[in-house]
């Protein structure tokens, strides 16, 4: 049985950026997986290769085994993408969106389940609107339906819920929880990495056009420091450098092991006779997982600062 | 819920036809003032000053073929331009490229769709000024017209595909039709016959490709022409085929529209 996705040694330049530098990479169907980095990691242009809209310099791509290039016509019929920009044609109404959308996929008489995607998506009231009247949540919330309305079975998300208020981003991630159960794959895209944890059965970091972590969400959660130490200091003893996740001004985050790394903390901290305003201790999340891994793999840290 | 394979580019070929449709004020009413506005001042100005064809024909009645030819490019051209450079700067272009879409079905859909509404348009001038030469009605040739006609507007439909394909903001696809299709348009025979035209001027206008257009349209209403009917189809024809191979290796390519 194919995978939902693969992607072998896929590589892009756009000029002097290598947005992706050879990324190998395997989705089985019926997961729920998530791509994570920071903003130019190559996560928008991945997605952009698998559904066929840049191409990459090397390797390959395949959906459901259909290699998006030579065999473009199946690769894209599996795939149904959310694009990231809010875009729209202000010419037509949402339901003659969505059955254009299906039209372009060969598909007729799909009322049934445009009407089913409209109730899924609180967009019933709204179905003869023009899109130019609606709301920002609710154009995304139509993208996420034109996405859906060829029945893909490979389902991309990139960034689906930016700019999305609370209540839809619950009724949204019921929706795609729904598609997943009945066989969707699902990938995503976010910047919300409490959503990452809380949906994503596997999860891909990726930085600087490559994947620095590729594991189960669970795995990438006890496989990291357990803790995290937020202090408020002028500095961090000399042997803590390295263990630095995150520094804003004069307020650290450190990695911790164990408990018993505290003592030591403490011990350094005294002994180079620095003194602390503050001490937080945190439980591991994603976000200092993703903060570890992106301070410590792929080149280094200065690269991403010089480029903010 | 019903798949027809290969069925996608019709609905593409439908969304551009209801897109023009929804604002037909703009892209069809319009044009059709526009060209009555010309033929009631270049008629009433030049009547009785221009002889055409040895006097064999009023200049009012070789004016409306002309005027008719005119709106068909010209709105043949806008169709695919202003279509697809909207789309490309609206970013909804993306909703086209997603789906399994040959280079064949786009470029069909989007030239069928500039032909249609360059055909309306050109109906619809052909409509209101048969009332100053009725006598057009009954034209002799009309298989040459319609051939000339659908030809024609490929044509256009095709460039304007390029030039939205090629421009990258809106600035770029008005300098495309003010520097190169209107004075094509203008300086092909739409409003006088090249033959009284200096000898400098004939000559050249024998190598704009707009002028075979319209001269052979205009055959199909008076059995007269500047050069024989079947000379301008081969050059008309040769320039449809040729262009179109091009734009196709350009959808291929994915020049400027897949990165």
């Amino acid at each position: 049985m194919p995978a939902a996705v693969e992607v072998v040694n896929v590589a892009r330049r756009f000029g002097s950026v290598q947005a992706l530098a050879g990324i190998d990479l395997t989705v089985a169907e019926g997961e729920f997986f998530g791509l994570l980095g920071p903003n130019g990691a190559g996560k928008t242009t991945l997605i952009s290769v698998l559904a066929g809209l840049t191409r990459a310099d090397t390797g390959t791509a395949r959906i459901l085994g259909h290699d998006v290039t030579t065999d473009y016509r199946r690769a894209r019929r599996c795939l149904g993408v959310v694009p990231q920009e809010l875009v729209f044609d202000p010419f037509f109404t949402v339901r003659e969106t969505l059955e254009i959308q299906s039209g372009y996929f060969g598909i007729r008489d799909n009322g049934a389940w445009i009407d089913e995607i409209l109730h899924h998506l609180d967009l019933v009231a709204k179905a003869d609107a023009n899109m130019r009247s609606l709301s920002g949540g609710m154009k995304r919330r139509v993208l996420v339906g034109q996405a859906l309305v060829h029945k893909p079975p490979v389902i991309v998300l990139d960034e689906p819920t930016a700019g999305v208020d609370v209540e839809l981003r619950q009724s949204l991630w019921a929706f795609i929880r729904k598609l997943n159960r009945d066989g969707h794959t699902i990938i995503l895209t976010t910047h919300y990495l409490e959503e990452a944890e809380a949906l994503c059965g596997r999860i891909a970091m990726l930085k600087a056009g490559r994947v620095v972590a590729l594991d189960t969400t669970q795995n990438l959660l006890s496989r990291s420091a357990v803790l995290t130490a937020r202090i408020t200091a002028d500095r961090v003893p000399a042997a803590w450098q390295p263990r630095v996740l995150k520094r804003d001004g004069r307020v650290f985050v450190l990695g911790l092991d164990r408990y018993s790394d505290l003592e030591s903390l403490l011990a350094a901290l005294r002994t180079e006779g620095i003194a602390i305003e503050t001490l937080a201790l945190e439980e591991t999340d994603l976000e200092q997982v993703f903060l570890r891994i992106m301070a410590t793999s792929g080149p280094p840290a200065g690269a991403s600062e010089a480029a903010r | 819920m019903k798949r027809i394979a290969g069925a996608g580019w019709l609905t593409l070929l439908y969304k551009e036809l209801l897109r023009f449709w929804k604002v037909s004020f703009q892209t069809i009413l319009a044009p059709v003032l526009t060209a009555l506005l010309y033929l009631l001042i270049f008629s009433h100005v030049l009547a009785s000053n221009v002889s055409v064809f040895g006097g064999r024909v009023s200049y009012t009645a070789f004016l409306v073929p002309g005027l008719v030819m005119m709106s068909v490019l010209q709105n043949a051209f806008a169709n695919t331009s202003s279509s697809l450079m909207q789309s490309k700067m609206n970013g909804n272009l993306i909703f086209i490229l997603l789906p399994p879409l040959s280079p064949l079905e786009l470029f069909a859909a989007y030239v069928l769709g500039a032909m249609v509404r360059g055909l309306v348009v050109g109906a619809g001038v052909f409509a209101v000024t048969l009332f100053f030469a009725p006598s057009l009605l009954f034209l002799p040739h009309p298989v040459w017209a319609l051939a000339f006609a659908l030809l024609g507007s490929a044509i256009l439909g095709t460039l304007g595909l390029v030039a939205a394909i090629w421009a990258e903001k809106f600035d770029q696809i008005s300098a495309f039709q003010n520097f190169i299709i209107m004075p094509a348009t203008f300086l092909s025979g739409v409003f006088y016959s090249i033959h009284s035209l200096p000898s400098f001027w004939l000559a050249l206008s024998r190598f704009n490709p707009f002028f075979y257009m319209i001269d052979g349209f205009r055959f199909g209403f008076f059995g007269l022409s500047d050069v024989p009917p079947a000379t301008s189809l081969a050059v008309v024809a040769t320039c449809a085929l040729l262009l179109s191979l091009l734009t196709l290796a350009l959808l291929k390519s994915g020049w400027k529209l897949r990165h």
